[in-house]
């Protein structure tokens, strides 16, 4: 933790009804460049609030957000985002545009030439292991995993070096989640991505996340490894921390004992 | 019947070219106003409700009543224009008319437009924000696109209305397909109502079917579907307007009110016109109140009206000096006080009178209006749509002391019918009328001289008091036109079976006049 962080949240407060209540306090967190960090918590924690923070979706009351030493609110919002990727929850794509657009927009909103975001839509399509076919189809064409393939590469269209992401594989199966959820895993590594990825699936977490926080009622409960934190004094933290392990040796249990239901 | 059908065909290319000029400016303006102030409504929720209830509170107003609204308020605004920038704005015909149906659009066009733009999913709106689109881009690249479908639906349904209730611009002075109605309510030519409505029908379906296929292609996201709409669209209202290109240089603005003989009169006007090689537009169907302001603010050339009218409505007075006086004041003090020049009689009288059916008058014994006085409790009253509201009513009424068990206001044509009928014992006619003696009724007298004289006279306005070409027109026609005549040319149009047009009673009265 000593050296300086690449995405620095530093004693973030943020109320949405004037002070009466917080959605998010005093929270603190440093994430090193090419750093995959999870933030875990119930809903109503705080957690997409802090994501929401770092592009500046949602403007803090007190405290700073720094990326590489420089203050967010430094940019004006239009170009901070559009150098950050985000994935969203429930996808969010446009759905009067066409994939390739919805894929291309942001480099679009940069002013990159036409030929070489039609390269970058089809590098993108190949990347997230899309046909090229898919280019020309309107989003309510496409299943859940595919749009969220779509999602992952509009996101990182514009090669952004950090990427956001809001509960981006909960409205999938478990079978695509799994899937997608390794996928950008790789393109984290591959592209050398900074990711801060928000859920509420502390399994999900420990797969694909290298560093984790939990959050509840606005505040940074813990942060660390998934190891660190099942250590973590607070006992909430533990069990959090304790039920994926929990669960898979229950399931492992149960497919060990084979009696079958049939 | 096949000549009035005719007819109508003949004066469709005009009427519908001026129809679909002032719809589609309507509605260009309507949608150049309502999606600007919708976007802002959507920005400033404090202000949606106001803006909403009031575009709904327009929409309550009946059409024509707004139209004729914007009459005065039009006039009242060009002295300012004048004393301010030298020009005065006109006050009838196509710019109250536009500006009355613009605001009738703008409800639909601001209603869905708010919807469409506040129904939006949240979800794609942060998105819009997260990829880093300006708040310019979102509402261009997002906001508009998605909402398309909901804002042309309610293009769509303000199109159809602007089209329905631009039929009632005929009312101000605005010639559109609503001259066909009105012409045709006025003389019982139902081949025009009908061709009319027809017309008016079918340019509103197949406008509606056009803005549909934009529509569906906003919907189904098919650009080749709003192109040619679009195109068709455009193509349509080109098409429709080329006859407004090829109009006459010199063209005079005739006014007529909404009865027969008007209408006859302004034909031939026109008709003489025409053979001084000029053009006449008719503004039809205008109220007793509304052309006279219109001639003295020059928004007509000239109209025929009543000696009696203009005495009490215009110099307000209650007395009833005999014909020629009443003429030579009238002349002096319209050019004095409106530069309005009163040319001369025609030559017959328009009188109010009050009528009965011979044998009803007989049985009661009613020869004049004291008689009637005397039996006006038992009976029913029949007039004219404005006739009750008139100053000849109020000197006749307080001369008599007459009180009817009933009155009831009909337009002309319906006012002989119920007569007819027995449901008005006593009606206002007038004495040029043919059906007087159409339908046997006959003419009270007025002993003590309540009502004043009705002289046919031709008027003309301040701009042209002293246009050559008008004079030549005009002068020809100065007390050649026989009350007879006139009764026979009424009846031709008025008459149930076997009705002329306007066009050929005039044709009619200008050979009984010895006219070319």
């Amino acid at each position: 933790m000593g050296q300086p962080h690449f995405i620095e949240i530093a004693k973030v407060a943020k109320s949405f009804d004037g002070g009466a209540t917080f959605a998010v306090r005093d929270v603190t967190i440093g994430l090193p460049a090419g750093g995959f960090l999870a933030v875990v918590g119930t809903s109503g924690s705080g957690k997409t609030t802090t994501l929401k923070l770092i592009n500046r979706l949602v403007e803090p009351d007190r405290g700073e957000v720094r990326i590489d030493g420089v203050p967010v609110g430094a940019t004006d919002a239009p170009t901070l985002r559009r150098s950050i990727g985000y994935v969203f929850q429930g996808i969010g794509l446009f759905p009067h545009m066409k994939v390739g657009e919805n894929i291309g927009i942001t480099p679009q909103l940069l002013g990159w030439a036409p030929t070489e975001i039609t390269a970058r839509i089809a590098e993108l399509l190949d990347l997230v292991g899309l046909p090229q076919s898919y280019a020309s189809r309107f989003p309510d064409a496409l299943s859940g995993g595919e749009a969220q393939r779509v999602s992952v590469a509009r996101a990182i269209a514009a090669r952004p070096r950090i990427v956001l992401m809001d509960e981006p594989f909960g409205a999938l199966d478990p079978v695509t989640r799994d899937a997608v959820g390794q996928a950008y895993r790789t393109l984290h590594e591959r592209l050398s991505l900074t990711t801060v990825m928000v859920t509420h699936d502390v399994q999900e977490a420990v797969l694909l996340a290298d560093q984790i926080a939990v959050m509840s009622g606005g505040r940074v409960l813990a942060r660390g490894t998934p190891r660190e934190l099942m250590g973590n004094p607070d006992p909430s933290v533990a069990a959090l921390m304790a039920m994926p392990k929990r669960q898979a040796e229950r399931i492992a249990a149960l497919m060990a004992r084979d009696n079958g239901y049939g | 019947m096949d000549d009035r059908f005719q007819s109508a065909l003949a004066l469709l290319p005009d009427y519908l070219a001026r129809h679909v000029l002032l719809s589609a400016a309507a509605l260009a303006l309507g949608v150049a106003i309502g999606l600007p102030l919708a976007i802002l409504l959507v920005r400033h929720a404090r202000l949606r409700w106001p803006a909403l209830a009031a575009a709904s509170f327009v929409q309550t107003i009946p059409g024509l009543a707004l139209l004729a609204l914007f009459y005065p308020l039009l006039l009242g605004l060009s002295v300012f224009t004048k004393a301010l920038f030298g020009f005065a704005l006109p006050a009838l015909g196509f710019l109250p008319s536009l500006l009355a149906l613009t605001l009738y659009s703008l409800l639909p066009i601001l209603r869905n437009a708010v919807a469409g733009l506040t129904g939006l999913d949240p979800a794609v709106m942060e998105a819009a924000s997260a990829v880093g689109m300006t708040t310019r881009q979102q509402l261009f690249r997002v906001e508009l696109p998605l909402a398309a479908p909901v804002i042309m639906a309610g293009i769509r349904t303000a199109a159809v209305w602007t089209i329905g209730a631009a039929t009632l611009s005929t009312a101000v002075g605005q010639t559109s397909l609503g001259n066909y109605i009105f012409t045709g309510l006025q003389t019982e030519n139902w081949i025009y109502v009908l061709f009319g409505c027809a017309v008016v029908a079918a340019f509103a379906i197949a406008v509606d079917q056009t803005l549909g296929l934009i529509e569906a292609g906003a919907t189904r996201r098919s650009a080749a579907r709003i192109w040619i709409g679009a195109v068709v669209m455009a193509a349509g209202v080109v098409a429709a307007l080329v006859p407004l290109s090829a109009s006459s240089s010199r063209t005079y603005l005739i006014g007529a009110k909404n009865f027969s003989e008007q209408f006859i009169l302004a034909e031939l006007i026109a008709r003489q016109l025409a053979a001084e090689g000029a053009s006449a537009e008719r503004k039809e169907g205008l109220g007793s109140a509304v052309v006279f302001r219109a001639l003295a603010s020059s928004d007509i050339d000239a109209y025929v009206d009543y000696s009696g009218t203009l005495w009490a409505n215009v110099l307000s007075r209650t007395d009833t000096p005999e014909s020629g006086v009443m003429l030579k004041e009238l002349t002096s003090a319209l050019a004095e006080r409106f530069g309005v020049v009163l040319l001369g009689p025609l030559g017959f009288e328009n009188a109010y009178a009050l009528a009965m059916r011979r044998e009803r008058a007989a049985a009661l014994g009613i020869s004049s209006i004291a008689d009637l006085a005397r039996h006006a409790g038992g009976l029913t009253f029949g007039t004219d749509l404005e006739f009750l509201s008139r100053p000849e009513w109020k000197a006749l009424r307080d001369a008599y002391h007459l009180n009817f068990q009933a009155q009831r206001s009909y337009t002309p044509t319906f006012m002989y019918r119920a007569i007819d009928s027995g449901d008005a014992d006593v009606i206002t006619a007038f004495s040029s009328d043919g059906r007087i003696a159409a339908q046997g009724l006959v003419v009270l007298t007025d002993p003590l001289h309540a009502i004043p004289s009705y002289d046919a006279i031709l008027l003309v306005s301040p701009k042209r008091a002293n246009d050559p070409l008008l004079a030549r027109a005009l002068q020809p026609l100065i007390g050649k036109i026989a009350v007879e005549r006139m009764r026979e040319a009424n009846f031709m149009v008025d008459r149930d079976t076997d009705k002329t047009t306007p066009q050929e009673a005039a044709s009619f009265l200008a050979r009984a006049a010895g006219l070319p």
